[in-house]
């Protein structure tokens, strides 16, 4: 109980200044059938010793991307995180402050937020970003719905290989309004075309030729990234409307899937069908220059049902986590970090398609690809499983994608060559 | 509070121009209630409205409100400057209009407060 | 310049007027002691190399199939000013761990770090959410836990993990609740009822939904009436559901709840609970026992998950058998072997898929770590000691400020400024000479069915010391008020990094980001 701080003598002093005999009095409003009797079925309270016994018996059970060659990608990247990224989101004024509703004591949320905007901003090559969404699947959904919004047109159309989870996502959000429609063909009714740039097997598309296609029905063009490291390297997306997806890459752990950071920017004329937070620039009393949440009226907390989304928080802590990361690489170890990921890439890719039983698919690709293998592919990962390695994601009976991120080192290729070909043998 | 004017409840005004044109803004009650202004979304040109249909948002930094067409008809000419300059709803009935919507149906005029009644109606709201 | 700016008159800023300071300004700046002023990350001495040292590159021709990127426009500057620009910042921040935060609704209670450092085990970290599952055996294992400990804590047998803050939870759940109706061919029930209490995610999720909302007046006794109620649901035929916050936003149980929801099941609605304020019932009330269908949880309220400036947040449902085939998928099982796995066996039935893997984990990790440290007896302590704490400062304050609804509260109380505002002193100057004095202002102007409304939730992680001091504030602002004194308390915060900011500027001409090009033009 330590972190009740109330005594016995407290709450019998207060009882008394409220007139109440008990705490139940206080909860007469509350059918009897509803209390638990007793205690609910949880252990009773612990130690600090023995929750971290039983907490650290759970992660041990686990095989960590650190405990051996990794190859896994699709969405979820495992790259370095500097020390100083996971001590400056731990301070307490940023890691227990509350959404900066009151400017005059947030001054350090709102500040990061707005280079945290900023820095989105200049990556994606849009004009504006906001304060940062959930994940990269509801991003994109968020755009869908966004393009709906500026087009008052209801058909959506993905090109090349969307990640399948945000497909799914971006499926599920619009089972909610009958008349929305998945398209195979761009047409008058196309809302958007969604591109994801690399797409799920690593390959580029032509951007250009996407934007003269939406040009040509008046639909907006949603580029998708949920390798975020890849626009260190790749052209900016910024022929695009809306530019989102996952910027988990930079500055957090893969985490089992999250928290991670969903990121959006555009054209700055489309900002008031915009969802999520945005902090602007203003003055105070003093003139001093400061910042603020801006545009409220988008949002729920004002707009109730007319709402551009109903979301309410962003990922703060993570947008955090990000803008530290990205300030410590700067612009030129952003370009080399995207750099280096393409070249491990390249020595993995030369390496698997020497073996026998392997050949690499993609044209072209940033960190990840997908190989053809001569055994089923879900059975190579569990046999190599086996091996202590991870060897990437099925997408298909027989294909693998597999990554590199600047943590695969040579030794790490040569040992998955040396097992992958054992296992085909 | 000019003369001249229509009044609703939801505190727009309205003015006739030749003959079926009206002239929509919102009245100085409804301004002070919102306080500064920071934006105004316009409708657009060529969209039929049906009386109490909402067809453009004033906003200030924490509400967001409604503008409800008086009548029913078709928007014919928006105030351009408002987006941009939001204060100017405030300043005179000619540079803080909303829009114009041509009227379909004059019946639509009938039950639409005049100075006096919407002084009352103010009084009351007040109390 | 906005009105608000206007009202300052007193410049604390101590370069400002002094002509000896201005002098050496631009030089110098504002900086003094620990009030050190930041420029942005864009504008500082800008170095000629990364702040990280990264192995060389060969540089060879890329396989992209595309020109290597130009210029990006990024700052660059190394690892020490990147330090201190981050904990110069963090110092303008008001948080949990400085002091007390009664922000209704909220919970904003004590973090404890233990949580923060098993989230950080490699075991979890370091985790991918797409390995093959028996390389992950013990992260589903103790999503397993988690799924169990909410379904006991709730009454609700099926829960999901999925969501990723409380109005992804709300989505989640009214997506159930549609996904259900469509099943048994209930399509033309369409409505949503929802107070007019509500917080504003609960309309704004139903019209996400494809739903269309209907409210239920509240304003005369704070609580939801039987006749309100009757009165917004009719015959019920076309009501999907209901949205009910309960404890609700005023910070009392709703008396009728039984009476209601009988009702409401009878006209095959469902009962949707925002539990954005279980923190009054953890551990002591399950709110599947009031009939409850669908509630959401607030890890980041409830369980103590960092609010983090605003997220991550984890906003995982609780559902009732009946609706458990609709509800999203993943979701955790056990297989007979005692294997864990994450199940798409409900895809036929289910909504689909709301998020990209399996939620937010790292939060799991930290609500089971607050759950183990609590366990069932210190989870029980928490909710009485909330609400003992809520109700006392009611008793404190009932007759300096007005008190709209008679308590007992639950863990959070609402006042308003109506005594206050005739002689000029709202809300707002309340909540900002709160912040002169030290402590976070309450939620302000919610909820929205009374004017200038504050809601005050202490939580349970506060001492009565602090508690008394806050009420010590409280009745030094109604003294002076009622002694005709309150110019002051139009100027406050005078002592915070910041003063009252012109936000009518930030909104008529929005500036959301820097730019090189605008900034060099304006000089």
């Amino acid at each position: 109980m330590r972190y009740l701080p109330l005594t016995h003598d407290n709450r019998m002093e207060m009882l008394e200044a409220i007139g109440a005999k008990s705490v139940d009095d206080l909860y007469k409003d509350v059918p009897k059938k509803a209390f638990i009797t007793g205690l609910a079925n949880l252990p009773l309270h612990k130690g600090e010793m023995e929750v971290e016994k039983i907490l650290s018996d759970y992660a041990n059970q686990n095989h960590a991307a650190c405990d051996g060659p990794f190859f896994l990608g699709a969405g979820c990247y495992y790259h370095h995180v500097p020390a100083t990224v996971d001590y400056v989101i731990q301070r307490s004024e940023f890691l227990t402050a509350y959404t900066p509703y009151q400017p005059e004591i947030a001054q350090g949320t709102l500040q990061v937020i707005f280079e945290y905007q900023t820095m989105i901003a200049m990556i994606t090559g849009m004009e504006i970003a906001n304060a940062s969404l959930y994940d990269g699947a509801t991003a994109m959904a968020e755009a869908a719905l966004m393009a709906m919004r500026l087009t008052r047109r209801n058909g959506i159309v993905l090109k090349g290989a969307p990640h399948p989870h945000y497909k799914e996502v971006l499926e599920s959000y619009m089972k909610n309004f009958s008349d929305v429609a998945l398209q195979g063909q761009v047409s008058e009714e196309t809302a958007c075309v969604i591109v994801q740039y690399p797409d799920f097997r690593g390959e580029l598309h032509d951007l250009k030729a996407i934007r003269k296609e939406c040009d040509a029905a008046g639909a907006k063009m949603v580029v998708v990234v949920n390798e975020i490291v890849a626009l260190g390297m790749l052209p900016a997306p910024d022929m695009a409307d809306i530019v989102c997806g996952e910027a988990q890459s930079v500055g957090l752990a893969m985490s089992f899937g999250g928290p991670h950071l969903g990121f959006m920017g555009c054209r700055a004329e489309y900002v008031r069908q915009m969802p999520g937070r945005l902090c602007g620039e203003t003055v105070d009393a003093d003139g001093r220059r400061s910042f603020v949440l801006t545009l409220s009226t988008r949002e729920q907390h004002i707009r109730r049902e007319k709402a551009t989304s109903n979301i309410c928080t962003n990922q703060g802590l993570c947008a955090l986590a990000f803008t530290v990361h990205m300030a410590l690489l700067g612009e030129g170890g952003f370009k080399h970090l995207a750099q280096l990921n393409h070249e491990r890439a390249c020595h993995l890719a030369d390496a698997l398609d020497k073996l026998e039983g392997v050949s690499v698919v993609n044209k072209t690709f940033f960190n990840e690809f997908v190989v053809k293998l001569s055994k089923p592919a879900r059975d190579v990962v569990d046999a190599l499983v086996k091996k202590g390695i991870i060897a990437g994601y099925p997408v298909s009976e027989h294909e693998l994608l597999v990554t590199a991120t600047e943590m695969t080192s040579a030794d790490d290729i040569k040992t998955l060559c040396a097992e992958l070909a054992g296992v085909l043998a | 509070m000019p003369a001249d004017l229509k009044y609703t409840k939801d505190h727009e005004w309205l003015k006739i121009e030749g003959g079926n044109v009206a002239v929509v803004g919102i009245t100085e009650y409804a301004q002070d209630a919102l306080g500064d202004l920071v934006y105004v979304e316009l409708p657009s040109i060529g969209r039929s409205l049906k009386k109490g249909e909402d067809f453009a948002v004033v906003e200030s930094v924490k509400t967001a409100a409604e503008v409800y067409s008086p009548v029913t008809g078709e928007v014919v000419a928006v105030n351009d400057d408002l987006p941009d300059n939001p204060e100017k709803i405030k300043e005179s009935i000619e540079a803080g209009w909303i829009a114009k919507i041509k009227m379909t149906d004059p019946a639509d005029m009938e039950g639409l407060m005049d100075k006096s009644s919407y002084a009352a109606f103010l009084k009351g709201l007040t109390g | 310049m906005s009105e608000v700016v206007k009202l300052n008159t007193q410049n604390t800023n101590p370069s400002a007027h002094d002509p000896v300071f201005e002098k050496y300004a631009a030089k110098i700046g504002a900086t003094r002691a620990l009030m050190q002023e930041e420029p942005l990350l864009f504008e500082k001495e800008q170095a000629d190399a990364p702040g990280v040292d990264l192995p060389e590159l060969e540089r060879k021709k890329p396989r992209t199939g595309l020109a290597i990127r130009d210029n990006i426009g990024l700052p660059q500057i190394k690892e020490p000013e990147v330090v201190r620009h981050f904990v110069r910042l963090s110092q303008q921040n008001y948080s949990i761990d400085t002091g007390f935060f009664p922000l209704g609704s909220c919970t904003m209670k004590h973090n404890p770090r233990l949580n923060e450092k098993l989230a950080r085990l490699k075991g979890f970290a370091h985790l991918h959410p797409m390995q093959p599952t028996a390389t992950t055996q013990g992260a589903l294992g103790l999503m397993y836990r988690l799924q169990n400990y909410l379904a006991d804590l709730s009454g609700l047998p099926a829960v999901c993990l999925t969501p990723a803050a409380g109005a992804h939870g709300e989505l989640a759940g009214m997506m159930t609740i549609r996904r259900a109706h469509e099943a048994h061919g209930n399509t033309h029930k369409k409505l949503v009822l929802v107070p007019d209490s509500a917080h504003g995610t609960n309309p704004a999720t139903a019209i996400m939904c494809g739903y269309q909302t209907k409210t239920i007046s509240t304003k005369e006794t704070g609580k939801l009436t039987l006749e309100a109620f009757k009165e917004a649901l009719g015959d019920g035929h076309d009501v999907a559901a209901m949205m009910v916050t309960n404890p609700n936003t005023c910070g009392l149980f709703e008396p009728e709840i039984d009476k209601i929801v009988e009702l409401l099941h009878k006209a095959g609605a469902y009962f949707y609970c925002d539990g954005a304020n279980f923190n009054a019932l953890v551990g002591k009330i399950r709110p599947g026992d009031f009939g409850v269908d669908v509630m959401h949880f607030n890890l980041h309220k409830t369980f103590s998950t960092p609010h983090g400036g605003g997220g991550p947040g984890s906003g995982p449902i609780g559902v009732c058998e009946a609706l458990r085939p609709y509800m999203p998928v993943p979701e955790v099982v056990r297989d007979e072997d005692d294997t864990y796995r994450l199940s798409m066996d409900r895809e036929d039935t289910s909504l689909g898929r709301l998020k990209g893997f399996q939620g937010q984990f790292g939060m799991h990790v930290r609500a089971l770590t607050y759950m183990l440290s609590h366990g069932a007896d210190g989870l029980k302590q928490v909710a009485e000691d909330a609400v003992l704490n809520a109700n006392y400062i009611l008793s404190q304050l009932k007759d300096d400020y007005h008190v709209p609804f008679a308590g007992p509260c639950m863990h959070e109380c609402l006042l308003t400024d109506k005594f206050q505002k005739d002689a000029g002193v709202t809300t707002s100057d309340i909540a900002k000479t709160l912040i002169e004095f030290g402590i976070h202002p309450m939620t302000v102007y919610f909820p929205l069915v009374l004017q200038g409304t504050m809601l005050i939730e202490p939580t349970e992680t506060e001492t009565k010391e602090s508690i008394d001091r806050f009420i010590a504030i409280m009745k030094m602002v109604a003294e002076k008020v009622r002694g005709g004194e309150t110019d002051i308390f139009h100027d406050y915060p005078l002592s915070s990094p910041r003063r009252r900011l012109d936000e009518v500027t930030a909104a008529r001409h929005p500036k959301l980001r820097w730019s090189a090009a605008k900034d060099q033009a304006a000089e």
